[in-house]
């Protein structure tokens, strides 16, 4: 299933005017705050009227303000799942991720023991939204978006509102939802780390307007999307198989640039995993350095050197099918004349490569 | 208890009961309705709509009775129509004297739902529409359950106003005992004749209790509500 948007709208000094398709997987919309994310997803769901635009999924039109269809939000079959969560305080839990269902005309029933499981909340099923923590109420909020019988689920930064522990425990959540369901879902972040680790898809907005949009890791990988994350969260992402984990607390993974150590992950030899290596992290060498404390040296060639409007450049490289960013200063670019076609050797800490929880990739994508 | 009230007194106790408790049921889909109209919708005429709601708090209800009667009396339009096509008869019955009772407590209900109204956060009902709820689904699962708490606070509160009301109701109906004759009218009533201050007062004993019984009432039943749906 694809989906394709086209709005524009006007608010105040604001406009918003964009036209994106989604394919099945996780899209991510990246932004910062106010570049419009919200506005796009909240006219999908028909939440938001737009001037004009055309949305349809699959070719089931929700919304063609020319020809003066719009579906109003209930029959529009999108599930939606807000940053706050929004259960029901007066349902319990169970009613709460029967409600969609109950609308939906109890399709696909059997279901219901299968995402109940997947989420992982079977145990709460009788408690009130009210006594849940954080991370419940999103994975219950999930619950009820996909029990719905949506044709594509919608999420409004679904993990802005938990801290760090909780993200990581909702995270897996959403890579599982997103390897094992075929919706389409749109994923609304300004948080680089977590769509590296979901997104499929990337569309990069800002000020209502698309600035980049394309596959996930090859919009992580383009120094020119660098000044959008920011310098501090620009980084390539590589896709890598566990091949063993060593005694010494390491683990090894395989990646088409070779073989990579990290402190051990959480995962079984032969999973794939899809690891973050942000550009700052990086080192690079002319030489194959020896005698050096980082375990993970990478044979590379430049593609592309990129100057920002600070002191330092973002240099792409390229290492057998992977691609990695590498963030340095002006002057060390310039001492290494580094330059495209130039061989050299990307450096990187064994320990910064694991910064993030490597997410779970299932290797049949 | 027989003993304590003479039995045209203990006629009066059970008419105000039977008039309050009328006047609370009929009104209180209409005080939803008006409630939410004034929360959620605007529409040309709502401060006009607003104003006639809350006018009985501040006219003298003398002036309320009257316009009762100049409108629902038998020559009154209304009145009459609901005389010659239904049958309907309000002047001087106890129905007539249920129908003050309610335009006098109807400020009151639509105040306490409204609040409740205001309260709800509109944010809950827009995700029952994406969850498939059409706008009177979204009112019947979301809207209605999350108010109760004031919807009952309101009932209670009209229905205790209605205990106590007396100008409208003895200017529209008249003060007729075993017909119209309300709590308030028979004290009325006794405080007219020399040494009826010791019936009076058996009578005043018992709208403090009725009183302060629906206050506690209220509070507690709203309270118990709100935590039922609190989400806890």
């Amino acid at each position: 299933m694809t989906m394709e948007v086209d709005l524009a709208h006007r608010f105040g000094d604001f406009s918003l005017d964009l036209a994106f398709a989604a394919p099945p997987g996780v899209t991510a919309l990246f932004g910062r705050s106010g570049a419009g994310k919200t506005s796009v997803v909240n006219a999908i769901a028909g939440l938001l009227h737009p001037d004009s635009g055309r949305i349809c999924i699959d070719g089931s039109v929700l919304l063609d303000t020319a020809k003066n269809i719009a579906i109003p939000t209930y029959k529009r079959r999108v599930g939606y799942v807000f940053q706050e969560g929004r259960l029901f305080p007066h349902l319990t839990v169970r009613q709460n991720i029967a409600y969609g269902r109950w609308f939906a005309g109890h399709r696909g029933t059997s279901d219901t023991t299968r995402i109940i499981d997947l989420m992982g909340i079977g145990a709460v099923l009788d408690r009130r939204p009210g006594t849940l923590s954080g991370g419940e109420k999103q994975r219950v909020a999930l619950a009820r978006a996909i029990l719905s019988q949506p044709r594509m689920l919608l999420m409004d930064e679904p993990l802005s509102a938990l801290d760090d522990a909780r993200k990581s425990e909702v995270l897996p959540y959403l890579e599982r939802l997103r390897d094992e369901t075929r919706l389409p879902i749109l994923y609304v972040s300004h948080s680089a780390a977590e769509i590296a680790r979901l997104a499929t898809t990337i569309v990069l907005i800002d000020h209502g307007r698309i600035v980049m949009a394309g596959p996930a890791a090859e919009i992580l990988s383009d120094p020119a999307a660098g000044a959008t994350f920011g310098p501090r969260e620009t980084g390539a992402i590589l896709t890598a198989r566990v091949a063993a984990h060593d005694a010494d607390g390491l683990s090894r993974l395989d990646a088409a640039a070779g073989p990579l150590w990290l402190p051990k992950v959480a995962a079984m030899v032969g999973d794939t995993l899809r690891i973050r290596i942000l550009a700052q992290d990086v080192m690079l060498a002319l030489d194959r350095p020896k005698a050096i404390s980082a375990l993970n040296v990478l044979p590379c060639v430049v593609r592309e050197v990129r100057a920002d409007d600070g002191p330092s450049v973002l240099v792409q490289l390229t290492s057998a099918s992977d691609t990695i960013l590498a963030r340095v200063t002006r002057r060390s670019a310039d001492a290494l004349a580094l330059a495209p076609g130039l061989k050299v050797h990307a450096v990187i800490k064994a320990v910064s490569v694991a910064r993030d929880d490597p997410g779970q990739q299932r290797a049949t994508r | 208890m027989t003993d304590f009230l003479s039995p045209p007194e203990w006629q009066a106790v059970i008419l105000s009961l039977r008039v309050s408790f009328w006047a609370m049921l009929l009104s209180l889909p209409l005080g939803i309705f008006v409630a939410y109209a004034l929360a959620r919708w605007d529409f040309w005429g709502k401060q006009i709509l607003n104003g006639l709601v809350h006018l009985p708090l501040i006219l003298p209800p003398v002036v309320t009775g009257y316009l009762l009667l100049m409108t629902f009396g038998r020559q009154g339009t209304l009145g009459k129509f609901l005389e010659d096509w239904f049958g309907i008869v309000l002047a001087f019955r106890w129905t007539g004297a249920a129908l003050a009772a309610a335009v006098m407590a109807f400020p009151l209900m639509v105040r306490a739902i409204r609040l409740s109204l205001e309260a709800v956060d509109p944010k809950l009902e827009e995700a029952a529409e994406t969850l498939g709820a059409s706008r009177p689904w979204v009112l019947a699962t979301v809207t209605l359950p999350l108010i109760l708490p004031g919807v009952i606070a309101g009932a209670i509160l009209a229905f205790a106003k209605a205990m106590g009301e007396f100008g409208a109701t003895i200017t529209f109906v008249a003060n007729i005992p075993g017909q119209t004759q309300t709590l308030p009218s028979a004290i009325y009533a006794f405080l007219q004749v020399p040494g009826g201050d010791d019936d009076a007062f058996r009578l005043v004993a018992i709208s403090i209790a009725v009183a302060m019984a629906a206050l506690i009432l209220s509070e507690w039943v709203s309270r118990a509500v709100a935590k039922r749906i609190s989400g806890r």
